[in-house]
């Protein structure tokens, strides 16, 4: 890490250019035929990829690529500086981000074909693809804000893109302000930085941490696990963890491959790039800010699997199990071993990728059906897109040799090997959560596998097979599904050696052994296939069981309610409050009351004007007699 | 600019919207349909050329050089030791600018209005003189003259051309502001003539250069920046001296509420900045930390009761007093990166408040009601509208690229320094601000069409004309605030330096005169007996 | 008791005779009449303290309270008749409202 070499380039500028040019011409041109619009865009995503590409292309191991744009605002010693940069760790988000964006702007093309708002659906997604590349390249941490708040701003916009449904409005709304508490939380800490380290720049950043812990400065551990802990609250935010999880399943009322593009594969991964690319933040906060990681990681991955189990929309399982393998990747990030994070975030970007547009396509198959008891039977009339769905199942499932597997083995390896001793003491236990997991994560994904493609067709439309728009990213989306973890587990780690700390692969099993390992994948594989298949009968009588679990479950453990009653109603209430009483009753009643007693006093004087000039007369001798008679007294 | 020289370019861009208001009135047949357009013409007219002025100052003006630039000082009334002083520094320059750009499009807005125009039009344009004049003023009189001054355009404003309850709110607006006004007045009269008693100078003096050398025990310092605080926050407006703003600004034309939000508000902040900090720093410190819970409180508090708004105009009023408590915020917090933040701020409230105000106009002049629950899924009726509407709210609710983010960063991050606490809790109010500018926008554009808004027809060319360089500016000054930012910065570090020198460490307790004054200058002695020597001083006139 | 004691007393009574006159009268006339004898209780005791000090100051202004008086005069009862032109009446209870 210390032999990093700048080089001077546009690459990092002209990638996240593309898909900005791409969202003004979208939605110009598209407006004359909304078919531009959709070419338009896709073009624009594939140019970003190929510019993804050429970067990428010549980048050494240590390189990093520097587009110093322009001073965006500073006074005295503090400047912050539009500054994008395109290293090794950027990289491999940004071929994330144009690669599957790519896909999906394709498969959008046909997806929203019918759509009248088009040119809007793809200028807001080529817009998330600008953000999210500006979050990507962000050589600081204030330009990263940018791109983090801008992502925010197209998934608010995404979600309520039916905006005549005012439920999606509301979606969107929670799902900014959620992010927004998030966001002031990365706030709090660039205040922190900047007070402690007078800079936002990465690169410095990473010096004066350097610099401050070769001087053995013992306030710097406090002082980065209160910086760590305040982006932790931001990335619990955007990546969708405990507390702060509620939006994202509510967040599926957007168009599906926003879904799939935003809700799955990219933003809400932000969270992790984050701590990968703050990692010497993390990595000099003391131990208890890992743990605290891991813990709110794994509870968050168990509950949020233990409602998917229960759900039956199609959408809501996918997002709750987006929650869940969330989770998993903040137990590598908190475990301190980032590039088995990022691992997971593209496993997971692949499989979770092809399971959300699948059910894209199941929905536009079935006449915008999301509900899988209306479902069943779909697997030879949708082949395409079950047998990709199936092959993303087994995947997610962590099913040796497909991706999934070697991402959570990955995971699970990292924990024991954690520098933090506090997560290695703790390990058995979260391992042990995140196993059971793993276990629920096989078991409701080969739920809703069965329950949308095996039995008989239980619905009413005429469900079809997809046009090749979106079959062909569904392929190429299973495709690396497959080969995506044996591809990158040893090349993934290599590739990032230079830029993140332990980036070493960690022993492979041998196949047969690999195989043994991935016994509770095939555990809850099976049990979903016998319980949803020849036992059909059994979930009902479980549910008869345990209604009040079951209730739970499907209440979503009342969280939202929760949030509801003890939060939103009663700001709302207090502000009601506020405002009648306090503001128009206390605070304007004093105002207005002085007036009155001005008033008041004058009308009281008043009624000695009575205008007969006896009284004045009196008054007169009055006032006379009593001036005199002080006089004469004093 | 050689061929300029000597031109007095500051009491030209001040008496210049005066000399509009004349003309108009001028020219007879004023209330004619064609005198209407004429009218409208000519104030645009004199509105643009005051811009065009302004931008020659900014020409001329050298934000690295120290001190006040484009000086015109006359004596004026030498009894009291009156000047007609004026001159600019980059905050003024900046709030200036913000001025004679919002007018052009407040004439512009205008053709909402359409009883008696041409009084509307030359009410504008004398308060345009009397908001510069407050700006560029540089004797504590001349400022004091210009201050009260902007109340009667402003009240007229109000009182003549405002909704339903246009009489209470015109009435609550002057007395309010009066009442502070008026203490202020008092403090000024003390502060010049203590000065004049002290520091040995020949001619009594309101000039603020003067005092600035002189002297104040800590318990004068109190009252008297009590006195200016008092004044200040009420035009601010500070919690809990508020609740004359959403009257104003519910009551007032379209016009008159972009020119309250838009500028009168600043000039609180703006009279802090310039008088209160430099002249009585320790009196300052003293209240610092109550100003910025004020300011925090009013944050919260402000966009709390935005959240439960049924009017639209009311809602954005509250904001108002929510993004203010940011400038207070910064203000108060002293450090350079937070007063600048609070500067720039000041700025982009101007902006991006101004063009919400001029939004509602729009849909006011529509449909005549301004109650939230009157509207609901226009964005499908009036796209274009739709999309303005939500760059401004973005740009309120501080996204980065806008201009909005650029003052609030820099308010909180430099406030972070002196109050860590206040800003923790003033950031619930990053929160807020999204939850009621999107809950506006959400039960105004989104949802089912309301029946009632069926025949809603979207922005006019002219209102997009009025609109287009408010939505350039969102942007221009969100991506490159550095311009801006550099004209303020040199002027602040000046002025906090200045506040610093004249603070004393010496804050505890009582302290007296004698102590004060430093060794090297005369001892008390001799100014008895100077003073002696002229009997007559401006108070017993 | 001296004798300018008793013309001041004398004096003193006329002036409250004609002070209460003046408060409780409502006839304009009378209370006219009242005023004049209060000036003229001021006169008497103007000239009893003239002849108690023993110059002419104050018989001196014994004439300008008279010449006041007949101005008073001239003024007044031209006033009380166009209150009774318009008023039909010279009641002071008719003449509140600052205007006829």
């Amino acid at each position: 890490m210390d032999t990093r070499q700048v080089i001077t380039s546009l690459d990092p500028a002209l990638i996240p250019l593309a898909p900005l040019v791409g969202a003004a011409a979208a939605y110009g041109l598209g407006r004359k035929n909304r078919v531009f619009s959709g070419v338009i865009a896709t073009f624009a995503a594939i140019v970003a990829f190929a510019l993804t590409l050429k970067g990428v292309f010549d980048l050494a191991p240590s390189a990093i690529k520097e587009a110093h744009l322009w001073r965006w605002f500073g006074v005295g010693q503090v400047a912050f500086d539009m500054t994008l940069r395109l290293d090794r760790l950027s990289s491999v988000m940004c071929l994330v981000i144009t690669g599957i964006g790519s896909l999906i702007h394709l498969y959008s093309t046909a997806y929203m074909a019918d759509d009248e708002g088009m040119p809007r659906f793809f200028a807001y997604l080529n817009l998330f693809l600008f953000s999210m590349l500006v979050l990507v390249l962000g050589g600081n941490l204030l330009v990263l804000f940018i791109g983090w708040e801008g992502v925010g701003l197209c998934s608010y916009l995404l979600i309520g893109f039916w905006f005549r449904n005012l439920n999606y409005c509301g979606a969107g709304r929670k799902a900014f302000v959620v992010n927004r508490i998030g966001d002031a939380g990365v706030l709090m800490g660039i205040f922190l930085l900047l007070k402690h380290f007078g800079t936002v720049d990465f690169l410095l950043l990473n010096d004066r941490l350097g610099e401050a812990a070769a001087l053995f400065d013992p306030k710097l551990a406090a002082v980065c696990t209160l910086i760590g802990f305040c982006l932790f609250i931001g990335a619990t935010g955007k990546s969708a963890q405990l507390p702060l999880f509620v939006w994202l399943p509510d967040a599926m009322a957007g168009p599906t491959p926003v879904s799939a593009l935003i809700h799955a594969a990219t933003m809400v991964t932000a969270g992790v790039y984050l701590f990968a690319r703050a990692h010497f933040v993390f990595d000099s906060a003391g131990a208890e800010l890992g743990l605290i990681v891991v813990v709110v990681a794994a509870l968050t991955a168990f509950i949020s699997a233990t409602i998917a189990v229960a759900q039956n929309d199609i959408k809501k399982v996918l997002a709750y199990s987006t929650v869940s393998q969330l989770g998993f990747m903040f137990l590598a990030a908190g475990a301190g071993a980032y590039w088995v994070a990022l691992f997971h975030v593209i496993t997971h970007a692949f499989f979770k990728a092809c399971l959300f547009l699948g059910a894209g396509s199941v929905i536009h198959g079935c006449h915008h059906e999301q509900d899988m008891r209306q479902m069943g039977g779909l697997r030879r009339l949708m082949p395409v897109t079950f047998i990709t769905y199936f092959i993303s199942t087994l995947a997610i499932a962590g099913i040796y040799p497909f991706s999934g597997f070697h991402s959570k083995h990955a995971i699970l390896a990292s924990l024991g090997q954690s520098p933090n001793s506090l997560i290695v003491a703790s390990a058995p236990i979260i391992v042990l959560i995140a196993s059971v997991t793993a276990g629920l994560t096989a078991f409701y994904m080969t739920r809703s596998l069965v329950l949308t493609f095996f039995g008989s067709y239980r619905g009413h439309a005429h469900p079809h097979e997809s046009p090749w728009k979106m079959t062909v990213p569904l392929i190429v989306l299973a495709v690396l599904a497959v080969i995506g973890g044996i591809g990158l587990e040893h090349s993934l780690p290599h590739y990032l050696e230079a830029v993140l700390p332990r980036a070493h692969a960690h022993e492979s099993l041998a196949p047969i052994d690999s195989l043994g390992a991935s016994w509770i994948g095939v555990l809850g594989v099976l049990i979903g296939v016998f319980l949803y298949g020849p036992l059909a009968s059994v979930p009902p009588a479980i549910a008869k069981a345990i209604p009040l679990l079951l209730r739970l479950l499907q209440g979503k453990y009342f969280i939202d309610e929760v949030y509801q009653t003890l939060i939103v109603r009663p700001l709302e209430g207090v502000s009601r409050v506020l405002w009648r009483g306090v503001d128009q009753g206390v605070i304007d009643g004093t105002v207005n009351g002085t007036a009155e007693v001005v008033e008041v006093s004058g009308e009281l004087v008043r009624t000695m004007q009575t205008g007969d000039v006896r009284h004045y007369a009196l008054y007169l001798f009055g006032a006379i007699a009593t001036m005199v008679a002080v006089y004469l007294v004093w | 600019m050689a061929l300029l020289d000597g031109f007095p370019l500051l009491s030209a861009l001040v008496w210049l919207p005066l000399l509009g208001a004349i003309v108009l009135y001028a020219i007879p047949g004023g209330d004619s349909p064609e005198g209407q357009l004429r009218s409208r013409g000519l104030a645009l007219g004199f509105t643009v050329m005051t811009l065009i002025l302004s931008l020659l100052a900014l020409s001329r003006f050298s934000s690295n050089q120290p001190g006040y630039q484009l000086v015109e000082s006359f004596r004026w009334i030498e009894a009291l030791g009156v000047r007609y002083e004026l001159g600019i520094d980059g905050v003024s320059l900046a709030l200036i600018l913000l001025t004679t750009i919002l007018m052009p499009l407040i004439v512009l807005s205008s053709h909402s209005i359409h009883e008696s125009v041409r009084g509307y039009l030359a009410c504008m344009l004398v308060l345009e003189t009397a908001m510069l004049g407050t700006l560029v003023a540089l004797d504590l009189f001349l400022f004091y003259l210009f201050w009260e001054f902007m109340l009667a355009p402003m009240y007229l404003i109000i009182g003549i051309w405002g909704g339903k309850r246009r009489v209470y709110a015109s009435m609550k607006f002057v007395l309010y502001t009066a009442v502070g006004s008026v203490l202020m007045f008092v403090a000024i009269l003390y502060t010049s003539w203590m000065a004049y008693d002290q520091a040995g100078v020949q001619l009594p003096s309101f000039l603020l250069g003067d005092l600035l050398h002189a002297r104040f025990t800590l318990q004068e310092q109190i009252w008297l920046f009590a006195a200016f605080a008092l004044a200040m926050c009420i035009k601010i407006p500070l919690f809990p001296l508020h609740t004359w703003l959403p009257d104003a600004h519910v009551e007032a034309p379209t016009g008159g509420s972009v020119v309250l939000a838009g500028v009168l508000l600043k000039m609180g902040l703006y009279g802090l900045f310039r008088f209160g900090y430099p002249l009585f720093p320790d009196g300052a410190a003293v209240f610092a930390p109550y100003l910025a819970a004020l300011a925090v409180i009013g944050i919260i508090y402000g966009a709390c009761i935005a959240w439960v708004q049924l009017d639209i105009k009311k809602l954005v009023a509250y904001s108002s007093v929510s993004h203010l408590g940011y400038c207070v915020l910064g203000l108060v917090a002293g450090t350079s990166l937070s007063v600048t933040g609070s500067t720039v701020q000041m700025i982009n409230h101007g902006i991006s408040t101004g063009a919400l105000f001029l939004l509602v106009g729009v849909l006011y002049d529509r449909t005549h009601t301004r109650l939230i629950a009157d509207y609901g899924g226009i964005a499908a009726k009036v796209p274009v509208f739709a999309t303005l509407f939500l760059l401004f709210t973005l740009s309120s609710i501080a996204l980065p690229l806008t201009n909005g983010f650029v003052g609030e960063f820099m308010i909180l991050s430099g406030s972070y320094e002196t109050y860590p606490m206040l800003t923790f809790f003033a950031l619930a109010g990053v929160v807020l601000g999204a939850v009621y500018m999107l809950t506006l926008y959400m039960k105004t554009m989104y949802g089912e069409v309301n029946p009632a808004r069926e025949g809603l027809t979207d922005i006019r060319l002219i209102e997009a004309v009025t609109l287009a360089p408010l939505l350039i500016l969102v942007f221009w000054l969100g991506l490159f605030p550095q311009p801006l930012v550099d004209l303020i910065e040199p002027s602040v570090v000046r002025s906090l330096q200045i506040t610093k020198e004249r603070s004393h460490v010496l804050r505890e307790s009582e302290l007296t005169r004698e102590a004060l004054i430093p060794e090297d200058m005369a001892p008390r002695g001799v100014l008895m007996q100077k003073q002696s020597e002229y009997p007559s001083r401006p108070m017993s006139l | 008791m001296e004798r300018i004691h008793t013309i001041l007393a004398i004096a003193a009574i006329t002036f409250a005779i004609g002070a209460v006159g003046v408060i409780v009268r409502r006839n304009v006339i009378v209370v006219f009449m009242c005023i004049e004898l209060m000036l003229n209780a001021v006169n008497l005791s103007f000239v009893a303290f003239s002849q108690s000090v023993g110059n002419l100051t104050g018989q001196v202004a014994v004439f300008f309270v008279m010449v006041v008086a007949a101005a008073e005069a001239a003024v007044g009862l031209a006033i009380f008749i166009a209150l009774f032109r318009t008023a039909r009446s010279v009641e002071s209870t008719s003449a509140t409202e600052l205007r006829l």
